[in-house]
């Protein structure tokens, strides 16, 4: 493969890391909501978010099968599943919250470790328990998304780079979810009442707001976005299991950081740059190395990148320096 | 007083109500037998009462495992006398030490030479102990949360892994071809602690200038680094042998210990002669045991030094730490590269005995599970890091399996359990693969209403009680 060769495959690896970014970013809006609240990494995030996907895809086989679909039209069974993935990831998430953050909040503990720990035991219930119903209602591990001609019809584009139809979804309904995100929490008085609670939560309540009702809120916002995000990586992917939350989980959590965490657009920026980085030691590291170092060298590759940046600057890319109380 | 005494009792309860179904034959006794430890560690007693109604216990599941072998609850019984020999208050130490001994070297071995299943248990809560007990010092003392240990591990691992196998021959030239002899072990215990504290203060360097939860996704992202080199370092040189793993890994030579257990006798004792597998099993258990008793001694060492202090110091106010003149980044290195090295010589010990080694044991699921032993033990408590990580493995390999082939005997006998034929059950609940759903189950809980872990610190339990004061206070106003 000579140079020019490398060149030209430029704007398609650019364009495909653009739309794992904006996955990336998609989950990483969820943890950043949460974190910006409550100070907790919700590691259960990922498993809501692949909760969406299997909700997603639940609808998927029920309305649309192909012997008898009641709703024919692709396009509208996609809205109806991310409806109703937005509602069933939105649920989980508030369970979570009131069954196993709630209590741990009401105890006063200090240690970040407990809310922590907590997230990750939900985590491995919510997996066990998808993997149940899984195995109960499928009789098998993995599930697979139908392919509809309609969503992976492919544009071409100048530069002799293509997208599918699917991919154009994700990249608007990202960008939507990051617009409506932002007017939420600066423009509305929900907003307004979350970002109280995030500054501090007694004089919050001691201002009329119930932090408990808020706190629940934006868990409901967070998972919701998850439950999209989840919808849209099935369609991508087509493949979903109990586990495939946690490897974009963790990307999107490294995206949030990367960004700044608990800071909305740096979690958008975070994640369209891990996309990038990813996409990019993907497609070259074969070539530059003469194909010694291969594809998977990309996680070590988003990992370093990380660790260098938080060298540098310790509070992310968009993150503020939070001054030491003594 | 007693703090860890309400999850215990609970827990023998339930292990014997498990116990009436699970061992028909010895239902009754393993009853009696479990409920009597349970009131032993509970009940009001005077010392000597209970140092010898302990020993007395211990001898009875003792004689009720070599009756039967397969008896798994006089097992748990027997953990359950350990545990509370170690944990209960007033026991004078002689008899602690006494009955520990007693329990780790003649009850469990006259039973593991029969049924191999336990010393494997034994073994596997050795090594999860030891990693834990890494671990501990790290969280535990120093505060810092590592979310990658089991790099560590992997590093240990495959450090014998490489060079005791034919695997180093790949890439050295001239390389004995089936790699070292196994007694190199040793040695390579050694060279592990070596490389694995190396590795630690590598990669704690660019971690350790960060906090909290910044500190977690970073540890976590080098402990995949570390994974993902494992599992592609087989070009341009084959160093690791990629996913495959590296196999057959060379064992130590057991012929001492085989002859010494002929000359005491112990094949007349079972009937059956002494082979390679079973010796290999003891031999295991007892490298095992050693390495956790070093690592214990050296962490209780540590813990009551100059650096211990210090690291406490640091968990505790980092700032005021900083002010008191603690050097912060040469003192955290230190935390890091001493668990780091606890869990690489069991890196070492763990690629001999599984004659194999493979990026699959060491992955971020591996490094939360140490993790939640720490946290469900008691964090910064030895003993809370010891008994987490053995409670968690009696669930996972014991009782859940246990609890799938009765289930599994149920479907088959198609017993009828209120109003429900059991026949008539799916076969595909089976508790056996659910291990993450009741593990996460149990993490939920105990951080809801034990926060502070099995057994928890001194230090930590006076802060979590404050803290709850607090609340309670708060509430009131």
């Amino acid at each position: 493969m000579t140079v020019a060769d490398l060149f030209a495959i430029l704007p398609q690896t650019l364009l495909e890391g653009l739309l794992l970014g904006f996955v990336y970013a998609m989950v990483a809006l969820g943890y950043t909501m949460v974190y910006g609240v409550l100070g907790l990494i919700n590691f259960a995030h990922s498993e809501v978010f692949m909760i969406g996907a299997v909700v997603g895809l639940e609808v998927f086989r029920f309305w649309g099968n192909p012997e008898a679909p009641v709703i024919a039209n692709p396009l509208l069974l996609l809205l109806v599943a991310l409806v109703f993935a937005a509602a069933g990831s939105g649920i989980v998430a508030v369970l979570v919250e009131r069954f196993a953050y709630r209590p741990l909040r009401k105890r006063g503990s200090k240690n970040i470790l407990v809310p922590m720990i907590t997230a990750i035991g939900v985590s491995f219930l919510l997996q066990d328990l998808t993997r149940i119903y899984a195995a109960l209602r499928h009789n098998e591990f993995n599930m697979q998304y139908r392919t509809y001609d309609v969503l992976n019809q492919v544009f071409e584009l100048p530069l002799q780079t293509t997208i599918q139809f699917k991919g154009v979804i994700v990249i608007v309904v990202s960008i939507l979810m990051l617009i409506g995100l932002t007017y939420l929490v600066n423009r509305t008085k929900l907003g307004k009442a979350i970002r109280a609670v995030s500054q501090d939560m007694q004089t919050a309540a001691l201002m009329g707001i119930n932090p408990d009702t808020i706190i629940s809120r934006t868990f409901l916002v967070g998972g919701s976005l998850g439950g999209v995000a989840g919808v849209l990586f099935g369609l991508l992917y087509t493949n979903v299991t109990p586990y495939s939350g946690v490897l974009p989980g963790l990307k999107a959590f490294t995206s949030a950081v990367l960004g700044g965490i608990g800071n909305i657009p740096g979690a958008m920026v975070g994640g369209l740059i891990l996309g990038q980085l990813e996409t990019l030691s993907g497609t070259y590291l074969p070539f530059l190395t003469n194909g010694n170092f291969g594809t998977e060298y990309k996680d070590v590759f988003a990992f370093l990148t990380l660790v260098l940046l938080l060298l540098f600057r310790p509070q992310g890319i968009f993150g503020q320096n939070v001054s030491e109380k003594v | 007083m007693n703090q860890f005494i309400f999850p215990f009792t609970l827990a023998f309860t339930a292990l014997s109500i498990l116990g009436a179904f699970l061992a028909p034959q010895n239902g009754l006794t393993n009853l009696a037998l479990l409920v009597s430890v349970g009131l032993v560690s509970l009940g009001k007693l005077p010392t000597a009462w209970r140092s010898g109604l302990l020993a007395v216990l211990a001898l009875a599941l003792t004689i009720l495992l070599r009756l039967n072998p397969n008896d798994k609850l006089a097992f748990y019984g027997l953990l359950g006398v350990l545990v509370a020999a170690f944990l209960l208050p007033n026991l004078s130490k002689l008899v602690r030490i006494a009955l520990a001994l007693a329990i780790l070297f003649i009850a469990v071995p006259i039973a593991g030479l029969t049924n191999s299943f336990l010393f494997e248990l034994g073994i596997q809560i050795g090594i999860f102990a030891a990693l834990a007990l890494g671990l501990n010092v790290v969280v535990g003392q120093a505060g810092l949360l590592d979310l990658g240990f089991a790099a560590f591990f992997a590093i240990g691992a495959y450090t014998w892994g490489i060079f005791g196998s034919p695997q180093a021959a790949q890439f050295i030239p001239g390389y004995p071809a089936e790699g070292l002899p196994g007694n190199y072990l040793y040695l390579f215990m050694a060279l592990a602690v070596i490389t694995a504290a190396i590795t630690g203060v590598l990669i704690g360097l660019p971690a350790l200038r960060l906090r909290g939860d910044y500190l977690a996704i970073v540890t976590l992202g080098l402990g995949e680094v570390v994974r993902v080199f494992a599992n592609n370092l087989d070009k341009p040189l084959n160093i690791t042998n990629g996913p495959q793993g590296i196999t057959p890994v060379n064992r130590p030579d057991v012929g001492p210990l085989t002859e010494f257990l002929r000359a005491i006798g112990a094949e007349r004792l079972y009937g059956r002669p002494i082979d390679e597998p079973i010796a290999y099993s003891f031999f295991f258990y007892l490298l095992v045991l050693v390495v956790i008793g070093i690592v214990v001694l050296v962490n209780i060492r540590l813990a009551n030094s100059r650096f211990g202090r210090a690291w406490v110091a640091i968990r505790e106010d980092e700032i005021a730490a900083k002010a008191m003149g603690i050097p912060l980044l040469p003192t955290k290195l230190l935390a890091f590269a001493t668990g780091a090295a606890f869990s690489g010589a069991m890196g070492a010990v763990f690629a001999a005995k599984q004659t194999f080694v493979s990026p699959e044991s060491f992955t971020l699921q591996a490094s939360i599970n140490i993790l939640a032993f720490v946290i469900l033990g008691g964090m910064g408590s030895i003993g809370g890091a010891v008994v987490g990580a053995a409670a968690v493995t009696v669930l996972n390999i014991g009782i859940l399996k246990d609890f799938s082939d009765l289930l599994n005997t149920w479907r088959q006998t198609g017993v009828t359990i209120l109003g429900y034929n059991m026949a008539n059950l799916p076969p595909q609940l089976n508790p056996a693969k659910y291990e993450r759903l009741v593990f996460g189950l149990i993490l939920i809980l105990m951080m809801i209403f034990r926060p502070e872990g099995l057994i928890p610190e001194q230090r930590h339990r006076a802060e979590l009680q404050e803290a709850r004061q607090e609340a309670k206070e708060g509430g009131g106003k």
